[in-house]
């Protein structure tokens, strides 16, 4: 039993609710081929000749491969071929190269040691699935067990072993810097002086499966025209195509790769191992070749959300106000770092959660342990930290004898409020989310609770950046060398001045002024804002909408006409460069057509700069 | 044994599309020669309902019925490149690429019109239907078919467009964490009602009541499809769901649905939800993602109406019946706090 009901009464007046086709519930255009099971998979892709490929696992946490016996499993009745890491051109990725953060770390098949339970060692190619499993048992591997560490603050101690020489220390390096991310906004110390209550805790997500109904798989065949087409379920096609380019160190042009459209995903489907390992079986044997996670696979070896731990200490006003916070995060990020150092910046965007707090602080580890690589999962970098965050005002409000909402309603963010990573905040909306549930769950609240607006009340005194006290510690490698005990925020030694703040950085503009919505047309007050650049040329003010039936809320105003002239860019003065020579003959590429740079190791879809 | 009642409350806010930027999203678009239009993507919709969205937004941009627009995505060969579905980015970012792409498609096709209605282009509108018109003057149209002819068979013009949206790449700054991490932010807030049996520490979650913040709700019944999708999975990660049972240890992780535990259908949890719309400044049509934000405030609700049922405070997921039980014989009993 569902009932749900949508309050056109708040915020009515920044929106236009006349649009014709959004906000209706129109139907997928493609449900009756779900709901009949038409819908193709990528496993519907069957092709004569299909082979079967399955992977051989690490059976221990972190172990050294001292010898790798495939003669016994290539003898097996269908085998076409067993596969090794020294098949894989270019076996090392990480795979946010494709944006150009962190170094690579993590092999497509381990080939010096193994580094978690569950790693692949080899695959067998056979004619029935099978026969890959049966010829996968076949294949002989001489490890030496190495010690391990599963848990992440036993990976950050000096003794703890270290699971991959290119992180030394166990930790994702930040900036070359340091060996966790920082976050500063004012003197937490300052603030936990002069609260009333101290309030501390430690909080625990889980390691969770995104549990897609279809799990990860990918059905690869070479094409008449030198290239592979690549079935799969991938998330994200072309991040899964450059991944794949990389890793076979083949030109992305020679990869054609085709999405499904049902099954799930979840986060679960964004790792990209599935795809480069059937383009290659496909390259390998020159036919088509299917690899797909079992269900054990998926729970198991396929990227897990992963455990966070996170500490919090507040400092706390007799009436409620929360005047610090200070956290300590751990992300365990498994044997390899995939997204995880990512999430933890996003996670620290995130801090202090959706409210106003003067003071800030937190220090936030990716720590590597020999476990299953973690990956994105729904909410990924914001999930444990939410789940920490309220749970946490839910003590706080205990200690202060407030009711959990008004406590809530107290410290929310509004407009206008400046957050901890010094931006202000606009289009907040957490006090009318507060003030309706209330309402639903028969909650009660206090007269002045209940007169909050996310609209009033914020910016001023509020909308200030204070002087922050700033730290060095954790230096990449001093941990490991003993020489820093603690992992909470230290105390301050340096001092950066109250105001400080760069520029934010918005939206690109259109490229092409025809691309640019007109402003009477995109359905809500801000939207109709000036955006920067240029704006778009038009004819003079638009008449206000006509209304339609039924009557549109009566408060709402047409958005404010942009203006009225565009600016060209200004003209180059000098005159063009001389024309190149005419052409001679039919155009010939110097190359081969590629979609990105070709060069071995470097990914073929860069957009931005070097983050590390 | 007792039944002990409580109530736990959750709000939260979430980011919209990938971290510091640098994720780009294109779209194309075009006419078929009478007048349909569709929309080439490369983001994929694993069933969370991207490809419904961008094809209302699309019919929505063009000014046409969405009956008469097709959104085809998924194949490298044809759709232009996005950087994938994560992050709550299929709405905000493909989203603002198909406005952009749809914009231009739509100058073009009232170009078109207006060359054969004899007008200036400034003086048309379409009326969502399949018409063109002369504004205040709805008998002088034409219909969107006849343009497209027209325009590919004897204007010699394409009713076409291109589309990217991209938020510039930046960094966090090493000492103070300094970010721009997105542009546009959801709400949510969150009453949860359980009844905990203190003699098993089973826990069952016996309502919901919320408040969902989502900029617009661009197709409200996918919106309602993810936030009970989106619930569902709250509860199922607060009470049920790990992989690893005693992490940090790797031991009897699960392997199938029979070990590793999800609430069924039976346990679908009666939810009573609100949603409010606040549009978004740089959202397409103001609408933010709901897809992610919406499992985040059920797993602390869920803790908080533990401990307000009998007093135990479960700060490690999932909160299983071993671990509330331990709790309550920890603290001689249950303590309900009485909020219920």
């Amino acid at each position: 039993m569902t009932s749900i009901e949508f309050r056109k009464d708040l915020f009515a007046d920044e929106r236009d609710d006349t649009l014709k086709e959004i906000g209706k519930p129109t139907i997928r255009q493609d449900i009756l081929g779900h709901v009949t099971g038409r819908t193709p998979f990528y496993d519907d892709h069957q092709f004569d000749g299909l082979l079967h490929m399955r992977a051989v696992r690490s059976p221990h946490h972190h172990a050294e491969i001292r010898r790798i016996d495939i003669s016994a499993a290539e003898k097996m009745p269908g085998v076409r071929r067993v596969v090794t890491a020294k098949d894989v051109p270019n076996n090392l990725n990480t795979l946010l190269s494709l944006i150009n953060f962190g170094r690579d770390d993590e092999p497509l098949c381990a080939h010096d040691k193994v580094r978690y339970k569950g790693e692949t060692v080899a695959w067998v190619i056979a004619d029935t699935e099978r026969q890959a499993r049966d010829a996968c048992a076949a294949v002989r591997v001489d490890y030496s067990v190495l010690p391990h560490v599963l848990d992440v603050e036993e990976a950050l101690k000096p003794d703890a072993p270290v699971i991959n020489h290119i992180y030394p220390n166990n930790t994702f390096d930040y900036h070359d810097r340091y060996d966790h991310q920082k976050l500063r906004f004012g003197d937490v110390n300052a603030g936990f002086a002069r609260a009333d209550h101290i309030v501390e805790a430690e909080y625990q997500m889980s390691p969770i499966e995104q549990a897609p109904i279809e799990t990860c798989g990918a059905i690869a065949a070479p094409e008449t025209n030198d290239r592979f087409v690549c079935y799969t379920n991938t998330q994200a096609l072309f991040f899964s195509l450059g991944t794949t380019a990389k890793l076979l160190n083949i030109a992305s042009s020679r990869l054609h790769f085709i999405g499904g459209t049902a099954g799930g995903g979840f986060g679960g489907k964004v790792d990209s191992i599935v795809e480069p390992t059937a383009v290659l079986g496909a390259i390998l044997t020159g036919r088509p070749v299917r690899f797909a996670w079992d269900r054990a696979e998926e729970m198991q070896v396929g990227a897990p959300r992963g455990g966070e731990r996170w500490r919090i200490k507040d400092g706390v006003m007799r009436d409620g106000r929360i005047v610090a916070r200070e956290f300590s995060g751990f992300f365990d990020s498994g044997a390899y770092m995939r997204l995880s150092p990512y999430a933890i910046i996003k996670a620290t965007g995130h801090i202090p959660g959706p409210y106003t707090i003067p003071n800030v602080a937190s220090n936030v580890y990716c720590c590597v342990t020999n476990r299953t690589p973690a990956t994105a999962m729904r909410g990924f970098g914001i999930t444990a930290v939410d789940f920490a965050i309220e749970c946490h005002m839910d003590r706080v409000a205990e200690v202060v004898g407030m009711d959990p909402i008004e406590l809530r309603i107290l410290n929310a963010y509004r407009d206008g409020d400046m957050k901890a990573h010094r931006r202000a905040a606009k289009n907040t909306a957490l006090i009318e989310c507060c003030q309706v549930v209330a309402d639903k769950a028969n909650w009660p609240l206090s007269a002045e609770a209940r007169a909050q607006s996310s609209l009033r009340g914020g910016g001023g005194e509020r909308a200030a950046i204070p002087e922050t006290a700033t730290d060095t510690e954790g230096r990449i490698g001093e941990r490991r060398a003993g020489r820093v005990a603690s992992t909470a925020p230290a105390g301050g030694t340096g001092k950066i001045p109250a105001g400080t703040a760069s520029k934010g950085v918005s939206g690109v503009p259109v490229q092409n002024p025809d691309m640019q919505i007109d402003a009477d047309r995109i359905g809500h007050r801000m939207g109709a804002a000036p955006t920067p650049g240029p704006t778009p040329a038009r004819a003079p003010a638009p008449p206000p909408r006509a209304p339609a039936a039924p009557t549109p809320p009566a408060s709402y105003q047409p958005p404010p006409a942009p203006p009225a002239s565009y600016q060209p860019p200004p003209q180059p003065v000098a005159p063009p460069a001389a024309a190149p020579p005419a052409q001679t003959g039919p155009y010939t590429p110097a190359e081969p057509f590629s979609r990105g740079t070709k060069r071995p190791g470097t990914s073929p879809f860069t957009s931005g700069f070097r983050r590390r | 044994m007792t039944i002990h009642k409580g109530r736990g409350f959750a709000c939260i806010n979430y980011p919209i599309g990938m971290n510091l930027g640098g994720d780009p999203a294109q779209a194309l678009v075009h006419s078929t020669p009478d007048g349909k239009f569709m929309v080439a993507l490369s983001a994929i919709d694993l069933g969370q309902g991207m490809k419904s969205v961008t094809r209302q937004i699309a019919a929505e941009t063009i000014g046409v019925p969405v009956e008469d627009v097709y959104v085809d995505t998924a194949d490298s060969d044809t759709g232009p490149h996005d950087m994938g579905s994560f992050a709550s980015r299929g709405t905000h970012r493909v989203g603002n690429a198909v406005i952009r792409a749809s914009a231009e498609a739509r100058k073009q096709m009232m170009e078109a019109a207006a060359e054969e209605l004899e007008v200036n282009a400034a003086d048309l509108d379409t009326d969502g239907k399949g018409n063109i018109h002369v504004k205040g003057a709805p008998s002088r149209s034409i219909t969107v078919a006849e343009t497209a002819i027209a325009a590919q068979f004897k204007q010699g013009r394409t009713l076409a467009g291109r589309g990217i949206f991209l938020i510039p790449p930046s960094e966090a700054n090493p000492e103070t964490g300094e970010q721009t991490p997105v542009t546009c932010f959801a709400h949510a807030a969150l009453v949860v009602e359980v009844e905990v049996d203190d003699e098993t520490g089973d826990v069952e979650v016996t309502a919901i009541n919320s408040a969902y913040e989502v900029g617009r709700a661009l197709n409200p019944k996918l919106v309602e499809q993810q936030l009970i999708g989106g619930a569902w999975m709250g509860v199922s990660h607060a009470l049920y769901e790990t992989t690893e049972p005693y992490y940090p240890a790797r031991d009897h992780g699960p392997e199938d649905f029979n070990t590793y535990l999800m609430p069924g259908p039976g346990q679908i949890v009666p939810h009573h939800i609100a949603v409010l719309e606040r549009p978004a400044e740089d959202a397409p049509f103001g609408g933010k993602g709901p897809g992610e934000m919406c499992a985040n405030p059920v797993l602390p609700a869920v803790a908080n109406a533990v401990y307000n049922a009998v007093g135990v405070r479960c700060d490690r997921l999932p909160i299983t019946p071993e671990k509330v039980l331990r709790g309550i014989r920890a603290n001689g009993g249950a303590r309900p706090k009485g909020r219920a």
